[in-house]
Formats: C-alpha cells, structure tokens, sequence
C-alpha cells in the first residue's frame, strides 16, 4: 500500500467508524478530491455533508474545524500545501493550541489540521517550506509527520481521535512510498519513535522524508564499516527524547536530520537536549544536517542543493565516526 | 445592562484606588447591545466576543465570581486565572470563546455553528465584534463561510466608531459597516446599539432565522466607548465634541427615562434594580478577593490531556 493510500484508508476508516468525523477542504469532494487526492472516493462514500468543499479560505477552514472542535466534533481540516497555512496560524496557534489550558480543560478542541510539505517537485519558495519548528515552539499543538505508509495510516487514525489539536504533516514526495500497512484498525501511539534500522556506530535522528535519506545513507556506509541506526520520531510533539537519548547512549554518536531549516530548526532542540542528557559519553558532538538558510529555489538542481540529502547525511556521519578530541 | 454597568464601575473605582489589579477593556456605553444580545439568546446559544466584552458575558449570565475572578487571576476564575480577560470561556453559559485577536473570533463562530448544524440542534451562535475588525481577513472569510452555508450564526458589530486610537473613517471607506454583508447576500440591519430594544429585536429575529435554518445575519449596533481603549486611556485623540455628543445618547440614563416616561417601572423600582445589581457586584468582590491565587500546579495542566513527553 502507498502513503496516499494509507492517508485514505485512514480516513476512510474515521468517517465510517464515527459520525463525529468529518473533513473540510478546498477540493476535497469527488471528482477533484484535492490537489493531492488524499480524499479520494470519501465523499462519494460517506456523502457530501462529511467531506466539505470550501472556499480559498485558509483561516476559515482551520477556524471553522476548531469551532466544530469545541463543540465536540471531529474535524479534519486540509490546509492543501504547508506554505498556505501562514494565513491559518493565528487559528492554530492563538486559538486551537490554546484552548484547553485558558479554559482550564474546559474547552477542549480535538481538531486535526492535515497538511502537505510539497517540497522536491520544483514547485519553488512558497511552495516547498518544512515549517514544523514553527508550531514545535507553541506549547499546546502535537506535531506528527509520518514517513512508511503504516504509520501515516496509523498515526492519522490516532491524530483523528486524539482529545487536542493535533498538525498532521504530509510529505508530497512521499505518497507514492509503499510499504506493509498491518489489517484492521491499526493505530501508532503518539511519542513512539521507531527504529527504521538498527545500528550500533551511530544513530541518525529524524522524521518524515529524511527517514529515506538516512536509509541511503546507511546503505552506502555499510561499504565503509559504519553500521547506522535509523531512529523516526514520527511524532515532534510529544517527543520521545527517551527512545533518542537511549539510541544514542549506545551508539555515543547522533546526527540529526531534516528538511526544516537547519538554523534554529527541531534539530537544535533534538541536539541541545542530546547534549543534555549524554554529555561526557558522546564520542563526537551532535552534527545536525537541515535545509540550508535560503527560500527554497524552484530550479532542480538549487532546490537539490538546499535540501539535505543522503550524501549529506553520509558525509556528516562520516566526519562524526571519524571525529577524534 | 445595569449590572454590567455596575461591574465595570467597580473595576474602574477598584483598579483606579489600587485596590486589586484586574486588566480590563472598559465597556461602559455599550451596555445596551450586551442585553440586547444577551436577552434574545437562549443558554444553550453560543456566544463568541472579544476582550472588550465583560458586558457580553454578563448579559450571556456568566456568574460574576467566575468573570471577576478570571479578570483578577483568582483561582475561582472560570479558567482558574489561565485564561484572563481577553480568554473567558464559560461552557455552560454557552460562552466558547473570547478572543483577544481582531477579528479571530468570527471564523470559530462559524464553526460553532456548523457542529449546531451537524448535531441536529437548532443552537445559534452569536459573535460580537467592533467596527474594526471588520476589516480583517478572518471576519471576511467567516462571513462568506457562514453564507455559503446558511449556518445559524448571528454576527453583532458593536461599532463604537473607534478602533484603538483611529476612527472608522480612517480605515473603510464606506458609511455603514452593515454594507459589508451585501458582499454575502447576508441579511441584516443597522440598529441603534444605544436602544436596548432595538438591539433585542434585531437579535431576537436573527436568532430566529438562524434557529429555522434561514442562515446567518448581520447586525451592526452603533454605540460608543466612552471610556477609550484601554483602561486609564486618556483619550487624547478623541475630539471633546465627539465624546460630549456620545455622553447625550449615553444608553444607561435614556433607558431609564424610557421606563419611568412609558410607566414600565417607578423611580422606586428602578433604584431597587441598581442597589441589587451593586449588591450582586460586591457580594462577587468580596468572594475573588478572599480566593486563593491559582496553584502553580496549574502550569503542568491542561496543556494538553496527557502531558507525557511534552517539554516543561
Ligand atoms: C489581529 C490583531 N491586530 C491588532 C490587535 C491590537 N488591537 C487590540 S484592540 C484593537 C482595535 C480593535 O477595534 P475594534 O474591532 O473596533 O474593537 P473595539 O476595541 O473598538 O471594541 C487593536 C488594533 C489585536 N488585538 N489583534
């Protein structure tokens, strides 16, 4: 089963299981069902009044989810592409993430807001950003990014149900992966990193579309003796710094990996905190491989050279093993 | 409209003596659209405003010791002190929501209304709002949300004519905000938000329409802040002739002569109303100021249910 058809069954599944569910969205409906067909065949299946066509509204979309929220709905809000999600994030930020704790548990808001990082299709600076820093930083949102089918199915299923506001963040370029995706109602536990690959030299920390890369890279260090493990977090908030601090208290070594901004991006938290937890066992300092500061450039080439990629990610693994005080 | 009057009176007279501190946005002289609105609202009817609306959850009939104290960061506020002024939410008098973001509050509105709609239940939700947030995004997305779906939302624009320190004209270039809503085949109406009835019956067959599925409307209730902005706001960009005109049309002491003119109440009567609303004020008073301040314990709480793994 691919990513995109786990995303479906995800919410295929939500919408058949609970009258609560329902998603809205430029686009969803059938036939368009949205520019990245996550919601294909939902509104054909479970009617046009649980799979919502709304207009170019970015801030009504997520404000609309979040009132139906509190209210004791489950909605789903597609924010289509990840860079549009600027004009929602005082809904998301100053009202959905806030909710629970200025009500004092009173006005919980289960909502879930699925987005999609776009980036590698050439698409260019508004159209490729990984912005899940931004909403890290605010206490009250829980930050998922799937990377195998199985856990975009299983993760959604539990963002859906999940009682707070949870930011569900899509890869593009990851739809097409295919993978096992386990029968019946599968869901992944939030703050659950999984070990993609096991190792024993170093752990490669990361989430989402890097996950892939860190697998390369591991592949063609093995030519060189480094035995690599994989470590997805799957989940940024809540993040499992239990499962990283343990990976990396065996292997000494940590390189942390993304397609955010590497500047102030979740690899320096990921690594301050490393740092924290391990001083004085780490045999090498925390390396960190992120997009490089720049808007994203829509030319293939710039945009491959922006990104982190799995010789990044090797050669930044190399000068760790390598690195001697 | 009395006992909002008289609470904003007391916490103008507490915070000005430095009896306590409490951060309010004064709303004396919109009184009349708070019980306006408040009247034509059922309890169960959902009511969405913003910091300046202390006179909305009275008239929505949030109890006093949960407004005051959540005002005074007491630990019987309704949010235990997390919320504050500009965050009040009282479920059970229907308030979801208050917003200290312009114009965010109108979206959620819509939202409200739609789970009405979806639940099967004839709730209304209204949404209050001044005259300047009309002018954002959110309101603008909200309103042909609400339209094009033809939820039950009753959208109130308390338009004291001031947006912080500029004046409306300074920001639409049209006369009246209720214009707004011809962009959104909405129905609705401008009223005077210094009558208490006309607001109430404007609000009451909003209300209505949206009850029967006759879709959202739009009020604008035209008022004034006569205290300006902020608390303790000197006012130094409103002309003296703007305030002295607004203090003639001051909605408190008309109602009153309306009543006593039409025979409705004595003078008696009348005064009875007053002395009980300043009662129920201090008796409130005297309550948050005995409480306890919130625990700290209360940080690692409703962050979200479960806090494993999230930062301290
Ligand atoms: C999005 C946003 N921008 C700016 C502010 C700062 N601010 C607070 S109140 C206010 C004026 C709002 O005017 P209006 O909507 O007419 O309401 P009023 O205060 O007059 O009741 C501004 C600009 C804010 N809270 N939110």
């Amino acid at each position: 089963m691919t990513v995109l058809a786990a995303l479906n069954a995800a919410l295929d599944e939500a919408l058949a299981e609970d009258e609560r569910v329902f998603l809205l969205g430029e686009d969803l409906a059938d036939p368009a069902s949205g520019v990245n067909h996550v919601s294909s065949g939902l509104s054909t299946k479970h009617g046009a009044d649980r799979v919502l066509n709304t207009p170019i509204s970015e801030a009504a979309i997520a404000g609309a989810a979040i009132g139906a929220a509190i209210e004791g709905r489950l909605p789903v809000a597609e924010i289509m592409i990840m860079d549009f999600i600027g004009i929602a994030v005082d809904q998301i930020v100053n009202l959905a993430a806030k909710a629970r704790f200025t009500s004092a548990g009173r006005t919980p808001c289960p909502v879930t807001i699925r987005t999609a990082s776009f980036g590698g299709l050439g698409s260019g600076a508004t159209h490729s950003q990984s912005l899940e820093a931004w909403f890290m930083h605010m206490p009250g949102i829980k930050v998922v990014v799937p990377s195998t089918p199985a856990d975009a199915k299983g993760l959604l299923k539990a963002a859906i149900f999940d009682p707070d506001p949870v930011l569900f963040l899509e890869t593009t370029a990851l739809y097409g992966k295919r993978g096992p995706v386990p029968t019946g109602n599968h869901v992944v536990e939030f703050g659950k990193a999984d070990i993609k690959r096991a190792g024993s030299d170093v752990t490669v920390v990361t989430y989402g579309r890097g996950v892939y890369d860190a697998l390369d890279a591991a592949t063609a260090l093995e030519a060189d003796g480094i035995d690599v493990e994989v470590l997805d977090l799957r989940t940024l908030v809540p993040l499992d710094m239990p499962a990283v601090l343990e990976s990396v208290g065996r292997t000494a070594r940590a390189v942390v990996a993304h397609y955010a901004v590497e500047f102030a991006g979740p690899g320096a938290e990921i690594a301050a905190q490393i740092n924290t937890g391990l001083f004085g066992q780490l045999r090498a300092p925390v390396a960190r491989v992120g997009s490089r500061f720049r808007p994203i450039p829509a030319a293939k080439d710039l945009e491959a050279a922006v990104y982190p990629n799995a010789d990044r990610i090797a050669a930044a693994v190399r000068a760790t093993v390598g690195y001697s005080k | 409209m009395t006992l909002a009057q008289a609470v904003d009176a007391r916490l103008r007279k507490g915070i000005g003596r430095g009896e306590f501190f409490a951060v309010i946005w004064p709303s004396r002289g919109q009184e009349a659209v708070a019980a306006g609105v408040g009247a034509a609202l059922r309890r169960d009817d959902r009511l969405v405003t913003t910091y300046r609306g202390i006179h909305d959850l009275v008239g929505k009939g949030v109890p006093l010791t949960e407004i005051l104290g959540e005002i005074m960061g007491k630990s019987i506020g309704a949010s235990r002190g997390k919320g504050g002024t500009m965050h009040i939410t009282a479920p059970e008098q229907g308030v979801a929501l208050t917003t200290g973001i312009v114009g965010a509050g109108v979206p959620v509105a819509v939202g409200l209304a739609l789970a009405a709609k979806q639940q099967g239940s004839d709730r209304v939700t209204a949404v209050c709002f001044g005259d300047g947030a009309t002018n954002t995004g959110s309101f603008h997305e909200g309103m042909n949300l609400a339209s094009t779906w033809q939820l039950p939302v009753v959208f109130v624009c308390q338009n004291n004519l001031w947006a912080e320190m500029t004046p409306i004209g300074d920001t639409m270039n049209i006369d009246q905000v209720v214009d707004r809503r011809l962009a959104y085949a909405m129905p609705g109406e401008r009223v005077d938000g210094n009558d208490p009835e006309a607001v109430h019956r404007a609000v009451t067959a909003a209300v209505e329409r949206g009850r029967s599925g006759g879709g959202p409307t739009f009020i604008e209730a035209v008022t004034f802040r006569f205290e300006g902005h902020y608390f303790g706001d000197q006012q130094k960009y409103l002309p003296a002739e703007e305030l002295a005109a607004a203090k003639e049309a001051d909605p408190i002491p008309r109602y009153r002569q309306k009543l006593l003119d039409s025979g409705a109440l004595s003078a008696d009567e009348l005064t009875a109303i007053d002395e009980d609303a300043t009662a129920q004020v201090e008796a409130a008073l005297a309550e948050v100021l005995a409480a306890p301040a919130p625990d700290l314990a209360e940080l690692d709480q409703d962050v979200f249910v479960n806090m494993e793994g999230i930062p301290s």
